[in-house]
């Protein structure tokens, strides 16, 4: 069963999505944005709910909402945690870990790379990596909730890969993550994907230039 | 059962889980952040996972993130579909409101009252009101989805009660969506809570400020 997901040729918030979409092996194709036109015929295609991207076709739908998105395919799969407290839980992690990778998203998008880096560095790597250390320490099963991969972890894995990418000695300070973060990379199906065509690098000047103008025609 | 609710004396993310709150019945008790020193308490008592309000105590727990507790609430109470294509729904509707609420706790925050109250007016009302009048007149119920009420419904009920009070008359264009505000606004507990002592008032610029001093500590 092939999905496709329509987004911009970068990661951003359609990264999150193509993690997921790996992990538990659905295999999809990519519509990436091209140019104004293009967008102005999706929207009245009536194809974007909200007029926004990602949107993720998949059995008969076409989702939009990032967390909607993926909260579907962990539930269908299992990533959801079983019971009501395992379920919040994982919420809270996950909301949480969608924060702290929104601070690497909008690295750039601020005031400049430099800037925005220090910031992030100074100020989102000192909120959530303790937080996310401390809770490891306090599971036995090597996943943060349960005893299952869950769509906690893989938020929380997206996040020590920005962190690797753009401070690359952070992790040292929090050996729980690091290993985490290497086990879990290493599992089949995310090493796939992230040493695979599908994963898309990280961002530089031109891109955002290139984004800020490709964002305009989404707000037109 | 009583909950405690920890957040500012404002509306902001703790208004979506008051609502919700008074919705299912759980009655709630406040504290409301005062300055620095109150935060720093806070924080050393080591109440708030991310360092950040909205905290509810509720069931033995002390849950933070805004979308967390009211998911909580919602599963808690059968407030969150009974199907997996009912629950994405849902999802994708709440998720949309959220963000459409979103624009309006933010103004004034930005570039004035003014000015960012046009921009939502121009930008996002068009945005989401006809997406939401067209999924309401494609159900087959009165709520957006199955035939009960969801969180989904009342994270749209929260963002037309916005819509209401900063551009009066914009819901006229919107039958569908003015009837249903008007029908859940007038729900008894939604009605107790929207008349009653625990909502809060409209961001004003004092408030503002309070939230940026306060802010600044945490």
């Amino acid at each position: 069963m092939k999905a496709h997901l329509t987004y911009f040729d970068g990661r951003g918030l359609g990264e999150s999505i193509r993690l997921i979409l790996y992990a538990v092996g659905i295999e999809f194709e990519e519509t990436y944005l091209q140019d104004a036109a293009h967008v102005k015929r999706l929207r009245q295609a009536g194809d974007l709910l909200f007029m926004q991207v990602p949107m993720l076709e998949i059995d008969g739908m076409k989702l939009v909402q990032t967390n909607a998105i993926i909260r579907y395919i962990a539930r269908k799969y299992d990533m959801y945690g079983k019971t009501l407290e395992q379920k919040t839980r994982i919420d809270v992690l996950y909301d949480g870990a969608r924060d702290f990778i929104m601070k690497f998203l909008n690295i750039g998008w601020n005031k400049s790379m430099e800037e925005d880096s220090k910031d992030v560095k100074e100020n989102a790597v000192p909120r959530y990596l303790p937080v996310l250390e401390k809770e490891l320490c306090g599971t036995s099963s090597g996943y943060l909730v349960g005893d299952d991969l869950s769509m906690a972890d893989l938020a929380v894995l997206e996040s020590l890969l920005y962190c690797d990418d753009y401070f690359p000695a952070v992790l040292e300070d929090y050996p729980k993550l690091k290993e985490f973060k290497d086990r879990l990379s290493s599992l089949p199906r995310i090493r796939a994907f992230l040493n695979g065509p599908q994963r898309k690098r990280k961002l530089t000047e031109e891109d955002i230039l290139h984004g800020k103008k490709v964002l305009a025609w989404l707000y037109q």
